[in-house]
């Protein structure tokens, strides 16, 4: 953090305090500065943590605990929000990490929101898997005193819709618990709906709360202090200038990753290794003209949307998604065009979604033109959603690269349907995008995916394809500081030649000997394909090895195979070379994942 | 480390070369090579094992097309091997040739076969999980590539005369023997590529020496006179002297060599000379003895001056000799006559003397691969597949389908022209020029040689039609660098690579290779080199002699002077 833009109005440290802050670290060396903040971030999280439990065990009745489970940090928005409005209201809140979350506590809790996304295949996002496997046990207690409401985020185009959220609703009533408020399962475009819900559930609440004579505000703690102190965020991104934009597959990989650089000069936007960057992108223009040619309408013609009135073709191309489909558009498409066999199909869930799964919104606009006269532009506008930036895991850190912020994205780029498709965001950055063009972003802090405090603390990163990126970041903080903790990568991708992301760098890194351990899996280099996984299972007993000496344990990379396969080896290599029944290796990742040594940031 | 008393005053003294200390730290040959081989984090050799893979044969190189662009991704250079087999007198069989031809196509980045100007084959890119598997597939086939690189004897040259085929058959067999008799006794090629097991015997090298030669070493067996091979480029040369179709001896040849470093006088391309004629029961011997003379005396300490060729003229070709006979206990008898008068090959069908047919092919470049309306690679995998003879790779980089019977000529025949293999529109200019590899795989170039070869002959061929002289041509060669693989330095006119598009041109040598041409343009682009061609190749249509090659004609002329002692006139 920038001391010097360091405020007390923007920090919550009194304007003493901040002085007091200032003269010590104007005495510090960098490295020195590094270690306090470690020093102070360990610290905070223990606070945090253990702050919670007396709080709400002393003032029994008083106090609105928000909890969220997130991947992207969409929960912990609207859980900050809804904490917010509760403030203002004079009602104690606290917004808890569901991974920090104490379930022992859960028995004495009166009020508890839940928000929370989706992950996968219906499964709770990482933060929220010990929670929501604690709440599904044996030893759940009852819930006669709980007061609670369950918010669910989610994205109509996954079958799995809010499902994580539906679990928790139903449990928590299962065991005994009150209705404050019933559930929302929010899509993509959540804002306003979220908005609505919480202040609804703020007049549920608001009159229990003044009838108790004891009520506080209790600031929440912890996470604030670490939040940069920017003017930009999500809802005012800052336009940030495109440094570099460098591919960085061969030449004849199947693959297009580039390399992103982006300044954050002159922002305030500060990040840790671990968080992601959040990024807007413009619709391909090409693709814009194609939809207004396939829907008969003028891109002039004015347009409402958030309020605001503007052209059709600027809605397009800088407000709304383009790219991802989902079944809401192909309902209200089907609709405002009165194009029948559209809406047959999506009378359909299941066939929708199939119909849906490689298809672009304008491969469905394609399929079923609309005539001339047939809708309004505004009804296009209504049926498409608002865009949601695209968030990406950092790929450096402040310490080796100041204010910039780098990136590894991998282009979205296939022929379906006889017809080219470009990712959105991939597809801006890499071909629309020219180095010295401004770009909106902001950053979503990740407190989930973070290097051990105690830089001596040896960790295993295990993030093939783009997943390397937030381990470039973590190697270059644990570089800057001066860590002596030893650092083992596992990599993997398809071809050797081709596709070894950042591949100079880490022989580098390997010959200067941060990186103690580099082990690399090519998939397709051999006839029996070799994935991380077994790099892993290669190495089962050191890697067990490293986990007794303390290790921390990162995955970073496609969740839907990858992670689970990874965490399989694990299992095995734990319940192998610990010498422990199937229950008892779960029970050790378990825990490892509650001391926050058992990390992923996956997608 | 000799059994002969070693002369000090023969000897050059000073800190050795870096060379020196790994060649002893190698434990023969073995260095980490094994350990690099598991390494799959870099796809190229580590430290001193990037020298040492060159004693099996293999050069570690990368696309230097792609190397700035991948270094930009982030990527190391597209490490690969370029493997160069062991085929004394480049004899292969159909069967051999059908499964390089298999292996180029499915293991290497190329796709190609190259006949080199040692008379072998090349794979080119090959990548390090493919390099054991090469050496295994190799062996299963009977080829190594023991030694053809590095400081050791390489792969010994045969001229490839199929006519006289007993003759050549004589000749062959001793360059077989001599190729096998100078390989290094290191059992590291079999442990490290064959897996065999590791023999617990103090290995000892007593022909090359535990730190092998100061320098790479070039053999041949020549047949008058024919000189396909170059004798005046290699370090030791047998000159096949016959009675009545009989092989009887050799006239020895040492000390020729093409080498040279730009900007240092003391290195230079020299002629090989004459010590004089041994009898056949000699030859090995007398092999072996120049070896172990240039390996003591040899230069270690200055590896631009470590050659053969710098060794002779330190201590004097008489004392060379003297040490050579000292050793062997034979004297030299007098040199037999000999003499060449040819050089190039002797394209299309020839008739041997046993009733056997011999068709020679031109291969442009020695790229045995499909080129877009000539499959070459594909027709001579066709021609392999009903071939009852052998194939011989020649010193020239073309081709010999070797050894067909009457009743096949015609089928071989419609094969090679059917995919390309004979085109009759090839200019006798073309079928006598000729290039190294250079980019993008040899790490050496400075220019383009083989790429560029196509487009400078179809240059040179409108200059001598321009001047009527289409039926003539001048042995034009290129080489990418003054190391000089397409011995450029025994051409009429002759480019090295100085930098991209930038050449130094000599000129003055002859037609059958026994003159070093000179420098006459010094790092000029092609424009420059054209209208000076153009100039001389005018003046040469009006002003020869009869019969005049152009390398005579410039000579006589005094457009560049005659390099008789390369050591005082080269440079001069």
């Amino acid at each position: 953090m920038l001391l010097s833009s360091l405020v007390a109005q923007a920090s919550p440290l009194s304007e003493q305090q901040v002085q007091q802050l200032q003269g010590l670290v104007s005495q510090l060396n960098p490295i020195q500065q590094a270690w306090v903040s470690g020093y102070l971030a360990a610290s905070a999280q223990l606070a945090g943590g253990q702050a919670t439990a007396p709080a709400a065990a002393a003032t029994t009745s008083a106090t609105l605990t928000i909890v969220y489970g997130s991947q992207t940090g969409n929960a912990r928005h609207v859980a900050e929000a809804l904490a917010a409005l509760a403030n203002a209201k004079n009602i104690a809140a606290k917004v808890v990490d569901l991974a920090d979350y104490k379930s022992s506590q859960l028995k004495n809790e009166q009020y508890l929101i839940i928000v929370t996304s989706t992950y996968g295949e219906g499964e709770p996002p990482e933060n929220a898997v010990s929670f929501y496997n604690f709440l599904f046990s044996k030893k759940a207690p009852q819930l006669p005193q709980l007061k609670f409401a369950v918010l669910g985020l989610g994205d109509t185009s996954y079958e799995f819709f809010c499902k994580t959220a539906a679990d928790f609703d139903e449990r928590l009533a299962e065991l005994g618990g009150q209705r404050l408020q019933a559930r929302a399962d929010l899509d993509v475009d959540y804002d306003t709906a979220a908005s609505s819900w919480n202040h609804a559930l703020i007049k549920v609440v608001e009159p229990e709360f003044a009838a108790t004579p004891s009520a506080q505000v209790i600031n929440w703690p912890g996470q604030a202090a670490a939040v940069s102190q920017s003017q930009y965020n999500k809802q005012q991104p800052f336009a940030a200038e495109l440094y570099t934009n460098q591919k960085i597959t061969g030449r004849d990989s199947g693959k297009d990753v580039r390399h992103i650089e982006i300044s954050l000069q002159g922002s305030g936007l500060t990040y840790q290794p671990g968080d992601a960057l959040g990024l807007y992108f413009n619709n391909d223009p090409a693709l814009v003209n194609e939809l207004l040619s396939l829907t008969s309408l003028e891109g002039a013609a004015q347009v409402s949307l958030a309020n605001q009135s503007l052209s059709l073709s600027e809605a397009l191309t800088e407000q709304l998604e383009l790219t991802q489909s989902y079944p809401a558009f192909a309902e209200k498409y089907a609709a405002a065009s009165a194009n029948q066999a559209l809406q047959q199909l999506a009378a359909d869930k299941t066939a929708l979604r199939a119909y849906l799964a490689d298809r672009q919104i304008i491969d469905i606009v394609r399929d079923h033109p609309a005539a001339a006269g047939a809708m309004t532009a505004q009804q296009l506008v209504d049926a498409l959603r608002k865009q949601q930036p695209r968030l990406y895991s950092i790929a450096s850190s402040q310490a080796e690269v100041e204010d910039e912020v780098h990136l590894t994205v991998a282009v979205v780029r296939y022929d379906a349907f006889g017809q080219p498709h470009l990712g959105g965001a991939s597809g801006y950055l890499a071909e629309r995008l020219a180095e010295g063009d401004k770009v909106r972003v902001f950053i979503e802090q990740n407190n989930n995916f973070r290097l051990p405090a105690n830089d001596d603390t040896p960790v295993i990163m295990i993030g093939p394809g783009t997943g390397i990126a937030p381990f470039r970041a973590f190697l270059q903080e644990r570089d800057a500081r001066g860590a002596s903790g030893k650092n083992w990568l596992f990599f993997g991708n398809p071809h050797f030649t081709q596709d070894f992301l950042y591949q100079t760098e880490l022989q580098g890194y390997l010959k200067q000997g941060l990186l103690s351990k580099l082990d690399v899996a090519f998939s397709r280099d051999h006839a029996e394909k070799v994935y991380v996984q077994d790099k892993l299972r290669k190495h089962a007993a050191e890697v067990y090895q490293w986990l007794q000496q303390g290790a921390h344990l990162y995955i970073c990379g496609d969740a839907n195979r990858m992670a689970k396969d990874v965490h399989q080896a694990l299992l095995d290599i734990v319940q192998q070379n610990g010498s422990k029944n199937a229950e008892q290796a779960q029970q050790y990742l378990d825990e490892l994942r509650l001391a926050k040594r058992y990390q992923k940031d996956v997608y | 480390m000799s059994q002969y008393p070693i002369k000090p005053e023969l000897q050059v003294s000073g800190k050795l070369s870096d060379n020196e200390r790994l060649k002893a730290e190698s434990e023969h040959l073995r260095g980490t090579i094994k350990q690099d081989l598991s390494n799959d984090i870099t796809g190229g050799f580590t430290g001193d094992n990037f020298m040492l893979v060159r004693f099996h044969g293999m050069y570690q190189q990368d696309d230097r097309d792609i190397r700035a662009e991948r270094a930009a991704q982030k990527l190391e250079p597209l490490h690969n091997v370029m493997l160069r087999a062991r085929m004394p007198g480049g004899i292969i069989t159909p069967a051999q040739w059908l499964a390089i031809d298999k292996f180029a196509a499915e293991k290497t980045l190329y796709g190609s076969i190259r006949l080199t100007t040692r008379q072998t084959f090349q794979f080119h890119g090959v990548l390090k999980p493919n390099i054991k598997p090469m050496h295994q597939f190799l062996n299963s086939i009977g080829i190594d590539s023991i030694a053809t690189a590095g400081d050791v004897n390489r792969n010994v040259l045969c001229t490839s005369n199929p006519v006289e085929s007993e003759l050549h058959q004589q000749a062959y067999q001793w360059a077989v023997q001599i190729s096998e008799h100078l390989l290094p006794k290191t059992r590291a090629y079999a442990e490290l590529w064959l897996d065999e097991e590791k023999v617990e015997t103090t290995e000892t090298e007593p022909v090359l020496g535990e730190n092998y030669l100061p320098r790479k070493f070039k053999t041949t067996v020549v047949i008058p006179p024919h000189n396909d091979i170059d004798v005046h480029a290699n370090d030791l040369n047998f000159v096949a002297i016959a009675e009545h179709g009989k092989l009887i001896g050799f006239n020895v040849l040492v000390g020729g060599g093409l080498a040279m470093t730009f900007g240092d006088n003391s290195t230079y391309p020299r002629k090989a000379e004459v010590l004089g004629f041994i009898g056949l029961e000699h030859t090995l011997k007398v092999a072996e003895h120049v070896v172990t003379v240039q390996r003591d005396y040899g230069d270690r300490v200055n590896r631009k001056n470590a050659k053969t060729k710098y060794t002779i003229d330190r201590i004097g070709v008489d004392t060379f000799k003297a040490e050579v006979e000292q050793r062997v206990g034979v004297a030299f008898a007098p040199a037999k006559p000999f003499e060449f008068t040819t050089r190039g090959d002797r394209f299309g069908w020839v008739d041997g003397i046993d009733g056997k047919q011999h068709l020679t092919l031109f291969i442009e470049n020695g790229r045995v691969l499909d080129f877009p309306g000539k499959p070459l690679k594909t027709g001579l995998a066709a021609i392999a597949k009903v071939h009852q003879g052998d194939f011989r790779m020649t010193a020239n980089q073309n081709l010999i389908i070797a050894g067909v019977p009457p009743a096949q000529k015609l089928l071989i025949e419609q094969l090679a022209r059917e995919h390309g293999l004979i085109d009759d529109s090839h200019s006798e200019q073309r079928k006598n020029s000729m290039a190294c590899v250079s980019f993008p795989t040899c790490p050496l170039a400075m220019a383009e040689a083989e790429r560029y070869l196509p487009e400078l002959v179809s240059k040179v061929e409108a200059l001598l039609a321009k001047h009527q002289l289409q039926n003539d041509h001048i042995v034009l060669r290129v080489t990418g660098c003054p190391n000089g693989c397409g011995r450029a330095m025994l051409a009429e006119v002759g480019l090295v690579g100085r930098a991209p598009g930038k050449y130094n041109v000599y000129l003055g040598g002859n037609k059958v290779g026994t003159r070093i041409p000179k420098l006459y343009l010094d790092n000029v682009g092609e424009a420059q080199i054209l209208s000076e061609l153009d100039n001389l190749i005018g003046q040469w249509a009006v002003e020869r002699h009869s019969g005049e090659c152009f390398g005579d004609f410039v000579i006589r002329q005094g457009v560049v002077a005659e390099v008789k002692v390369s050591k005082t006139d080269f440079h001069a």
